[in-house]
């Protein structure tokens, strides 16, 4: 058995730790050792699911889960539906309890953590998080009415991302909170993930002779991100992610997508990730963070 | 003659895909809503102005966008096009504007619109002349090139090129004798 700790932060940027130690783990089962966790963000528990997925791919048992000790996170993760989903992925019999702890009080989620399969799915999301969205983004980030519908485009095309590249099951959770230590501000974080074929498996057939020896899955996130390209012959594919970069640079937002051993972002100034990264540890499938600012007065940019 | 035909693209949306939903999602609904759209023009007796209402649409994607308008524009402005039908998109909002002209800017591709304001507008990456040639044929219903070139003030042949072009991308019909017909004019029931 491969105890793995999960980072007591747990989000896009720890989970390149987690990434790593599960790559160690070599094909043995892994307990997912979670129970020092103080905080995750939409990324960080969509990638916990992912991760938990991997685990029961490459060992053929489903991973243990040791679920965080913390009241309050525990109560927040069973409000995000996580162990709902977990007991698809986790060996359920540690997860009985945690099933069992009510979630307190009504969910402030702007999208609990739902599975994405099927165009239906990518429908029902866009529908549920319409009336949420709408009073989150309007109160609390400040953006006008006209910025729900485009927070719902961006949400449809990150969901359809996994229904239609990556020929596996994936989730989708969005969630706002006050980022103080980063960014002073609220923010409202999407997060995608899903444990498939990745960009370079969807790319590869129509993409990697161009490519030759240059072809990775750094060179595939960029011909996806910033050259819009796709697995389709169709001009008309690849417009989603060019659409959603638009979109999150008109808000002075970030968009950061990791997939195998690579991962790009679109970085706005006040963040420092680099643009850019491979040589990560080995990760099947995409997992995608879009994350959107609170608007100030002051503000050059206006969504 | 061409005859418009209305289709309300929310109506189509919950017959095609057999929702409740009114928003034009994922690339699979597109796709069966720009079907809808092609059986029923499919079954249009002659020639047609194919009024596409966006007026109850909700959310419109890109993907849903390259589905509806941009698949849909191609198909009928090819040689082997399967009818005669030109289009004319009614009730676009503005937030449906955004992925209807990132689809017609990467396809080369006019569309003529009234959007929810009762403006009328040609989208897509038209240039300046060309645009406005479009206003004048909308606001003179039908014209000849003369017409429009005294009444925009530019040369007669470059206001034929122009209008060539508009046809071309059937965002305007071509009519006998030198004449241009605006498609707003045929929505509205005007005989070629």
């Amino acid at each position: 058995m491969h105890v793995l700790t999960v980072p007591e932060t747990l989000d896009e940027r720890s989970f390149e730790t987690l990434a790593a130690d599960l790559a160690r783990a070599d094909g043995s089962r892994v307990l997912f050792d979670a129970r020092r966790v103080r905080w995750a963000n939409p990324y960080g528990l969509v990638g916990l699911l992912a991760a938990g997925a991997v685990a029961r791919q490459r060992s053929g048992d489903a991973p243990h889960l040791q679920a965080p000790e913390s009241t309050d996170v525990a109560h927040y993760w069973a409000r995000m539906n996580f162990f709902v989903h977990a007991a698809d992925v986790f060996e359920p019999s540690r997860l009985a309890r945690a099933l069992r702890r009510p979630a307190a009080g009504e969910s402030d989620a702007l999208l609990e953590i739902t599975s994405v399969r099927s165009p239906e799915d990518v429908h029902d999301v866009v529908d549920r998080v319409r009336e949420r969205a709408a009073a989150i983004l309007g109160h609390r980030l400040n953006y006008p009415p006209s910025a729900v519908v485009q927070f719902s485009v961006i949400l449809s095309e990150v969901c359809q991302n996994v229904v239609e590249h990556a020929g596996a099951e994936g989730w989708v959770a969005a969630q706002t909170y006050n980022w103080a230590r980063r960014l002073g501000r609220v923010v409202a974080v999407i997060a995608v993930a899903d444990v498939g074929m990745g960009f370079r498996g969807s790319l590869a057939a129509e993409h990697a002779r161009r490519y030759g020896e240059r072809w990775s899955d750094a060179t595939a996130l960029e011909a996806a991100f910033l050259h819009g390209m796709s697995r389709y012959r169709e001009p008309g594919r690849g417009q989603g992610l060019q659409g959603i970069r638009k979109h999150v640079a008109r808000w002075n937002g970030e968009v950061l997508i990791r997939s195998g051993t690579a991962r790009i972002a679109a970085v706005p100034d006040w963040d420092d990730l680099p643009p850019l990264e491979s040589g990560l540890a080995e990760f099947p499938g995409a997992q995608i963070v879009v994350v959107l600012p609170e608007h100030k007065a002051d503000d050059t940019k206006r969504p | 003659m061409v005859e418009p035909a209305f289709i309300d693209l929310v109506a189509l949306l919950r017959k095609s895909v057999t929702t409740l939903y009114s928003d034009l999602v994922t690339r699979p609904t597109g796709r069966a809503v720009r079907l809808g759209i092609e059986q029923q023009l499919g079954s249009a007796p002659g020639p047609c102005v194919s009024v596409i209402d966006f007026s109850q649409v909700g959310i419109l994607d890109f993907s849903c966008a390259d589905e509806i308008v941009a698949k849909l524009l191609l198909r009928y402005r090819a040689a082997d096009r399967p009818a005669e039908a030109f289009f004319f998109l009614r009730g676009v909002a503005e937030h449906h504007r955004e992925p209807i002209d990132c689809v017609l800017d990467r396809h080369g591709l006019l569309l003529g619109a009234e959007v929810r304001t009762g403006e009328r507008l040609l989208l897509g990456p038209a240039s300046d002349e060309v645009r406005r040639l479009w206003h004048g044929l909308e606001e003179l219903r039908r014209a000849t090139p003369a017409d429009l070139a005294r009444r925009l003030g530019i040369a007669e042949p470059a206001a034929q090129a122009g209008l060539a072009a508009l046809a071309g991308h059937r965002a305007a019909v071509q009519g006998p004798a030198w004449q241009y017909v605006a498609l707003g004019a045929l929505v509205s029931g005007a005989a070629l």
